[in-house]
């Protein structure tokens, strides 16, 4: 398997028939009618060579080929089928073929040369100097004629200067290359974008499923797709938009951990689009080590240099995003560069970050183009990852691309185990998309959740800086792997509930307790957000009805309204920890849930919630600029722009 | 040694109706083969086949062998191939959304798709041109060939590539979606 392209040549050679004998005998027996009668059913050349070469013939001809072929094949056809009815009965007596006779020309099977039987063998060989139709005696043929033939033109074929050039240059009918220029007949502009999502999460009765599991997970690819779609001045497509991503986006100010990896804390709060449900935030804030005594990194930038990447806002925003991420890095670290596609390998063998002149002009080397791959890119990449490691080092791949996976592997399952494999061995793998219109986000986001690692999309310099320098250490040092959480609800105080975003990292319940299941990673420093609706038991929101014969509720709850729990495995470990905690109606807000709850109400906004209904983007503007709190890095003043760009879209 | 094509077609041009015997046999092959790959179906290949060996020996008088005879005779193919194109979807344009009509048929036969399936839906989801150029270069025809039959320039059949690489890899994606 090497590519898309190979598999549909191999498909299509295997597919191809071979040409069906009978029809191709007709076919050649009709040509060489034709031929026939359009020669005016001479078997040789004609005996002078000054026939008319913009004459009459060409006149006819450029007029047929200036109607529709239909109409220029039906009249040519049915003219010279009609002179040969004529001819071939006066003048060629249809014999029967004698094959005996006839040396087969290459590359028909005798049973197939059927063809001859048109053009009277008897008639043939009696020919001053076709005696036979073989290539050899044709050949023979021709070179000895070609001396008394026009100069000019046999030393053109021969590729010798061409004596008369002005004959070359009408030799292909000029209609033919307008033919080819004219519009396909199918929709150019296909969408080639591929996003990830799934149905908006549903709302669930609890006492049908009291039982909620889901993946943590700290992508942020959606909110800066989501943001570039609203800048270019349209609304997102929809399935662009994961909740949970553009919540994830923004740093939060929650409680620190002390002393443990991360610190869960839950809060209740009013839920703004419905004032009879409420919210229960979770928020987890991971800790954030000792920067100085980090793990030396070994990075391979595994890069995408296809001729797709030759726009602004691709290869070169990569190169300057990447010169950004070096300064972050320590001389203990080091740094690769593997490209595929184009300019094929290793372009930078493992080098000290201190070297950043090295580093720097082999990056600038990059160049977009050529479509042909490198196959083992992906393979590379991780063998130099490999050869780089050393006891106690952290060791990443980072895939830079605008969508083009042709890492080597085609099928995207294989290509999902494969990153599974190398993550269960050590190296990591985060994804990083650029530019739009070919952007595969769910490969992206299936390969980053399979690598360990985190998908963002790049879309500005920005960006690069938050994703690449502001937050590198939290991107590329995990503090916690496979991070799940599983929230009961207690069906005597809790109606209904429903999980905002999260629709492609739901967990079946019993994954929960299974270590061999992967989920998300949470790096240092970040922290995670999660969002659940819930209508407490008697709310006037309450959208199902109670069933008459329903079981009645066990009820021993008492006044908890569910309860938390939480897994995760400390890095380089097999075995899960578990936090429990229980969600009761009285937890205090935390101080940060204003803005994520409007960030959530404005991410259902864009994906059409049913759910909010009652609210707009004016609302979700409001709420975020009243609890925008400290924004030392303006991602929260970006955002409420955002909203008053998708208010001023969705008016017309 | 035999003669080359060009040779035969010239003379064929000059009204040798062994030599155009002999050359149409070499090139027939091979023609039928790219029949195969801009139709898609046997029947409709064999048809296109036919109507290029009919036309051909009246085409063969404006062949002065500047271009190789396969490029020259490719050309025609692709043009006529075109032709039956456009035809076919002059009929079916009565029916509104036929862009819909298609992707859903295709769809529809992505689900139940065996590989040839696969290979026929994801040629006939492919723009005009870029099935073109991949009917041309899936018949191990270089760049530089297939830039010559299509009239465009190399850079542009290099193109056409990956996004047609980019439509197949869409539609697996789409296939493995559902």
């Amino acid at each position: 398997m090497n590519n898309d392209l190979e598999d549909l040549k191999q498909a299509m050679r295997a597919a191809t028939p071979d040409p069906d004998p009978s029809s191709k005998a007709a076919h050649l027996a009709l040509a060489q009618k034709n031929f026939v009668s359009f020669q005016g059913s001479r078997n040789d050349r004609r005996p002078i060579s000054n026939r008319p070469k913009r004459g009459i013939w060409m006149g006819a001809f450029a007029m047929l080929n200036s109607l529709t072929s239909r109409a220029a094949l039906t009249a040519t056809t049915a003219v010279v089928a009609a002179g040969f009815v004529v001819v071939n009965w006066l003048e060629v007596a249809p014999p029967k073929s004698d094959l005996g006779g006839l040396p087969v020309p290459e590359g028909i099977a005798p049973a197939e040369a059927g063809f001859s039987n048109r053009i009277a063998p008897s008639q043939l060989e009696q020919g001053a100097e076709s005696a036979e139709i073989d290539d050899t005696a044709v050949t023979e043929r021709l070179r000895s004629s070609v001396g008394s033939k026009a100069e000019g033109r046999v030393s053109g074929f021969f590729g010798a200067a061409p004596a008369d050039a002005p004959h070359a240059s009408i030799a292909a009918p000029p209609t033919l290359s307008q033919r080819v220029a004219e519009p396909a007949v199918l929709p150019h502009d296909v969408d080639r974008e591929v996003f990830a999502n799934e149905d908006p999460g549903g709302l669930q009765v609890t006492s049908e499923t009291p039982v909620s599991t889901f993946s943590m997970d700290v992508d942020t690819a959606s909110y800066a797709i989501v943001r570039n779609s609203l800048m270019n001045g349209h609304l997102p497509n929809p399935d662009a938009v994961r909740v949970e991503e553009m919540i994830n986006y923004f740093p939060y100010d929650y409680p620190a951990p002390d002393g443990a990896a991360f610190q869960p804390t839950v809060s209740v709060g009013p839920t703004p689009w419905n004032p009879d449900t409420r919210l229960v935030h979770i928020g987890i804030q991971g800790a954030l080590p000792d920067i100085e005594d980090r793990a030396p990194l070994n990075l391979v930038f595994l890069i995408d240099t296809s001729g797709s990447m030759n726009e602004p806002n691709k290869l070169p925003l990569l190169k300057q995003s990447f010169r950004l991420m070096l300064g972050q890095l320590r001389p203990s670290d080091q740094v690769s560069i593997v490209t595929y596609a184009g300019s094929a390998g290793q372009i930078l063998a493992p080098t000290n970050a201190l070297d950043r002149a090295a580093i720097l002009a082999a990056l600038d080397q990059l160049d977009a183009g050529g479509s042909t791959a490198g196959h083992a890119g992906l393979r590379q990449a991780y063998a130099t990852a490999a050869a780089m490691a050393k006891e106690g080092e952290v060791s990443r791949v980072i895939l830079a691309t605008d969508g083009d996976f042709n890492v080597g592997i085609s099928d995207p399952d294989a290509l999902k185990k494969y990153v599974a494999d190398k993550r269960d061995s050590g190296t990591y793998l985060s994804v990083l998309g650029f530019g739009r219109g070919n952007l595969n986000d769910a490969t992206m986001q299936a390969l980053a959740q399979n690598g360990n690692g985190q998908a963002a999309y790049i879309d500005t310099l920005a960006e690069a800086q938050k994703v690449l320098v502001d937050q590198l250490t939290g991107a590329l040092f995990p503090i916690a792997n496979d991070v799940k959480i599983q929230v009961e609800f207690n069906p005597s105080q809790i109606a209904e509930y429903r999980l905002i975003g999260y629709e492609t990292r739901v967990l079946r319940r019993e994954d929960f307790n299974n270590d061999a299941v992967d989920a998300g990673d949470i790096g240092a420093g970040h922290s995670v957000t999660a969002l659940y609706e819930v209508t407490p038991v008697g709310s006037p929101a309450q959208l199902t009805t109670s069933l008459r014969y329903g079981a009645v509720a066990s009820g021993d709850g008492g006044e908890e309204w569910g309860f938390l729990a939480l897994r995760y495995k400390p890095p380089g470990t097999a075995t899960s920890q578990l936090i429990e905690t229980p969600i009761t109606a009285d937890l205090a807000p935390l101080p940060d849930a204003g803005f994520a709850t409007a960030i959530a109400g404005f991410g259902q906004l864009l994906r059409g919630s049913t759910y909010v209904t009652e609210w707009s983007f004016e609302d979700a503007i409001a709420l975020a600029v009243e609890t925008k709190g400290d924004d030392p890095f303006g991602y929260r003043a970006e955002a409420v722009q955002l909203m008053r760009l998708a208010a001023s879209l969705t008016e017309d | 040694m035999n003669s080359s094509d060009t040779d035969l077609a010239l003379a064929a041009a000059d009204g040798d109706a062994a030599a155009f015997s002999v050359l149409l046999s070499r090139c027939y092959d091979g023609l039928f083969r790219l029949a195969f790959r801009l139709t898609g179906s046997q029947h409709e290949a064999e048809d296109l086949t036919q109507d290029i060996c009919a036309s051909l020996p009246a085409k063969l008088a404006a062949f002065r062998g500047d271009a190789q005879f396969t490029t020259w005779l490719y050309r025609i193919a692709v043009n006529a191939a075109h032709d039956r194109r456009r035809r076919t979807t002059s009929l079916m344009k009565a029916a509104a959304g036929w862009g819909e009509w298609e992707q859903n048929r295709q769809a529809a036969n992505a689900e139940n798709a065996a590989q040839v399936n696969w290979l026929m839906t994801a040629m006939t989801g492919l723009p005009e041109d870029l099935r073109d150029t991949l009917a041309l270069v899936l018949d191990d025809m270089t760049h530089r060939q297939a830039a010559a039959v299509l009239g465009v320039s190399e850079g542009t059949i290099s193109w056409r590539i990956s996004e047609a690489k980019k439509h197949l890899r869409c539609l697996r994606s789409t296939e493995d979606q559902t």
